[in-house]
């Protein structure tokens, strides 16, 4: 990752190490930055994302039934499916949200199905929602620096002592420092003391992409970001995304715009009634039979 | 941002001076708060200056004493109500436990009356007191914080009723004297520990004998001196101990708000989802600030109704006392600490007391006999009967009052006085952005 999002890997060190001095139950995150960093160094083979044969029933409606895919490493791959596909519910059983019913899920080759939604993020996977779920009561900079991972004064202890104090405020200094310079990169540092409540549809967008990024995050799930955002924005967000692949991130992205899917990702997933349809290239879905059955006929 | 900036362009004319000058206290917590003592004393004089200076400074004794208690308890509830989101409705309960807890430890193993204890220095009672009030948080954390909100309410409910129902029993009281060698005093209650501030004016706490600085107090200002009694001058040295723990509680509630654990707490208020997805333990968390909160209102506990001689279960730990933490924190706006300290100030002196005094002391200037009953004092159409008898039943109008407030207040004012106010999360300055960061881009 190079110069356009500031690294926080110093600041996540700083923390696993305060990690381990919290209570129990904090126990078993203290190893994660072990895991972590052996995870970094997985053998090529083992992609950031899989999925195997996932199942998620609620009551009698089946939303997600058998759905197996895979992200690749620094890859832009699209999501696409009518609604009600199931598309929405696959990210929440990937990021803990909901428990599968059935299926697999594995970050970087380690199992990781049914972990907690802030462990999946303390892993480094990261989600955005389909209806932007801004903290309105906080500011758009506090919305960004509550994201970054370990911080040290998450602590209570040290928050409040004084001797310890220091070292909050040190890397409060640095949090806030890439906080603005995130929201440079998204072009909304003009609204970084604003109430999130107080901004527009297409601007909480931003701010929602922005938030995610600032975990510090491998693999971005993204659901939905360019609803109701006008198309000027539109290409400043892809192009945005563009650049952070080549830095390195991995993106899955829902969207229900073809033109942008096709434009923009070397890789689709269609889904259809809570499995995969097919799998291709832009081209590929184009011409599939099937894909264009399930969309009746839909030009595509 | 705009809130601020909207707010002082508009101040920069006040209408009036006392607009400026109201203006001026809010933008000081301090200023504020000493505001609205001074206003109450200043009213608590002209009550009772015709019975003399002991009167006087007695009601402000009391009214400065409840006040500053009120403001302990409602700050350890904000923390958990106004940051955290947490509706913890057995504020009576945690108080009780951390009172009686600390009653039990310093108690004499051989007292003159009441149940024994085990005879350990205060310090060591107070610790234990709020550590009690912290595991029983607790234990009614685990289960209930899982749950959705409303499970929280019920339990920290159920458990403050129960907490209160034990103490109460007689038959826990004699198996505690039976197993422990201590007891609650069931529903008779216990005598507290003496006052350590008492010893600081008389040798052994004993009125015949003062000390150096009890002859020195007592002969300007005391009976030999000005002719103030000296167990008032004795109050009003407590409650210098007791601003001291209204700023220590202040101070440290602002520094876990102003840090990046008040920035997960605001943020699990608002979405717990939210700061699940962005790597927050929330379980973990409102755990923490529970039992956190929990152990301040023991110690809460302590400071106030451990220095009130005797505790007994019912009626002070009754949930009416939860009630009215809560009203003190609304009143003040839930999320700010000065909120917090000013709303206890302002139900306990206005809201609470203010009534009763208001009441008797127009019930002593008013010539007229009461009536009876309601419905007599509307047929005399006597406009002077009516007051008679509304100033004599005064405690139960008085709820009546706070009701009319409350609903002035959510209809006029729902953020509360300070509520509006925005309490930056974090623990550096986020109003601009710091210079030397705006290089590239
Ligand atoms: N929490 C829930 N409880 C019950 N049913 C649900 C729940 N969440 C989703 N569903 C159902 O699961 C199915 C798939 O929904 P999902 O939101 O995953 O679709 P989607 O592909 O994201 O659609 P869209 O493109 O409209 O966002 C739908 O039929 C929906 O009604
Ligand atoms: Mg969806």
């Amino acid at each position: 990752m190079s110069s356009d999002i500031p690294d926080a890997s110093d600041v996540a060190d700083a923390a696993d190490g305060a990690d381990a001095t919290g209570p129990p139950t904090d126990e078993p995150e203290a190893n994660d930055s072990a895991v972590e960093e052996a995870a970094k160094h997985v053998p090529a083979g083992a992609p950031p994302l899989r999925v195997e044969g996932l199942v998620k029933r609620f009551g009698g409606v089946t939303a997600v039934d058998g759905a197996s895919f895979e992200v690749e490493q620094g890859s832009l791959t699209g999501l696409i499916g009518p609604n009600g596909a199931g598309k929405s519910t696959t990210f929440n059983c990937i990021t803990g949200v909901h428990e599968p019913t059935a299926g697999k899920v594995y970050f970087k080759g380690e199992d990781v199905t049914g972990l907690e939604p802030f462990r999946m993020a303390r892993k480094g996977l990261v989600r955005t929602f389909q209806i932007a779920r801004e903290l309105e009561e906080m500011t758009v900079l506090e919305n960004l620096m509550l994201a970054p991972k370990g911080q040290i004064g998450e602590s209570a202890i040290r928050s409040v002592t004084p001797g310890l104090r220091g070292a909050v405020v040190e890397q409060e200094t640095e949090i806030r420092e890439r906080a603005w310079e995130t929201l440079d990169f998204f072009e909304i540092d003009h609204l970084a003391t604003e109430h999130a409540g107080n901004l527009s549809g297409g601007q909480r967008k931003l701010l929602e992409m922005a938030r995610a990024l600032m975990t510090d995050p491998e693999v971005v799930l993204l659901d939905e970001p360019l609803a109701g955002v006008n198309p000027t924005l539109e290409e400043k967000l892809l192009d945005r995304i563009h650049r952070l692949r080549e830095d390195g991130y991995t993106f899955l992205l829902v969207e229900h715009d073809m033109d942008v899917i096709m434009n923009n990702c070397e890789h689709v997933i269609v889904m259809h009634q809570g499995s995969v349809l097919a799998e291709g290239t832009g081209d590929e879905i184009r011409n599939n039979e099937q894909v264009i059955e399930a969309y009746l006929g839909e030009d595509i | 941002m705009s809130d601020d900036s909207a707010r002082s362009s508009e101040t920069e004319a006040p209408e009036s001076a006392t607009a400026a000058l109201i203006d001026a206290a809010r933008r000081s917590d301090l200023g504020l708060v000493l505001g609205t003592l001074l206003a109450v004393y200043l009213v608590a004089a002209l009550l009772t200056f015709t019975d003399g200076l002991n009167s006087v400074v007695g009601l402000m004794r009391t009214l400065t004493f409840l006040g500053l208690v009120y403001a302990l308890a409602a700050l350890a509830l904000n923390l958990q109500w106004g940051y955290a989101g947490l509706f913890n409705i057995g504020v009576a309960g945690f108080m009780a436990l951390g009172v009686y807890t600390m009653g039990i430890v310093v108690r004499s193993p051989d007292p003159a009356f009441g149940p024994p204890g085990f005879g350990l220095p205060l310090p060591v009672g107070i610790v234990a007191g709020m550590l009690v009030a912290a595991v029983v948080g607790l234990l009614a954390a685990l289960p209930a914080l899982r749950l959705k909100a409303d499970y929280l309410a019920i339990v920290t409910l159920g458990i403050s009723e129960i907490i209160r129902l034990i103490l109460q029993s007689s038959a826990f009281d004699n198996f505690l004297r039976e197993t422990i060698g201590a007891g609650t005093g069931g529903g008779s209650g216990m005598g507290m520990p003496r006052n350590p501030v008492r010893d600081l004016f008389l040798v052994d706490g004993q009125a015949g004998t003062p000390t150096a600085l009890g002859d020195l107090v007592f002969g300007t200002v005391g009976e030999s001196g000005l002719g103030i009694a000296n167990t008032i001058l004795i109050d009003w040295a407590y409650i210098a101990v007791l601003a001291g723990f209204v700023i220590g509680f202040f101070v440290l509630l602002e520094r876990l708000g102003r840090s990046p654990f008040g920035r997960t707490l605001k943020a699990i208020r608002e979405d717990e989802l939210v700061a699940d997805s962005l790597g927050k333990n929330v379980d973990l968390i409102k755990i923490k600030v529970f039992v956190i909160g929990c152990a301040l209102m023991g110690l809460a506990g302590i400071l106030w109704f451990g220095s009130q001689g005797n505790v007994s279960p019912t009626p002070q730990f009754m949930p009416v006392l939860t009630f009215y933490v809560f009203i003190a924190v609304i009143i003040g706006g839930s999320g700010s600490n000065a909120g917090a300290v000013l709303g206890g100030i302002v139900f306990a002196t206005v809201l609470f007391e203010g009534p009763r005094r208001v009441g008797a002391s127009l019930r002593d200037v008013i010539d007229a006999e009461t009536p009876p009953s309601f419905a007599d004092a509307l047929v005399t159409l006597d406009p002077t009967a009516f007051l008679a008898f509304a100033t004599d039943n005064i405690a139960p109008l008085q709820f009546v009052f706070l009701g009319l407030i409350l609903v002035f207040i959510m209809h006029r004012r729902p953020d509360g006085i300070l509520g509006d106010r925005i309490e930056t999360a974090a623990a550096v300055d986020l109003s601009e952005r710091p210079s030397g960061g705006e290089t590239d881009e």
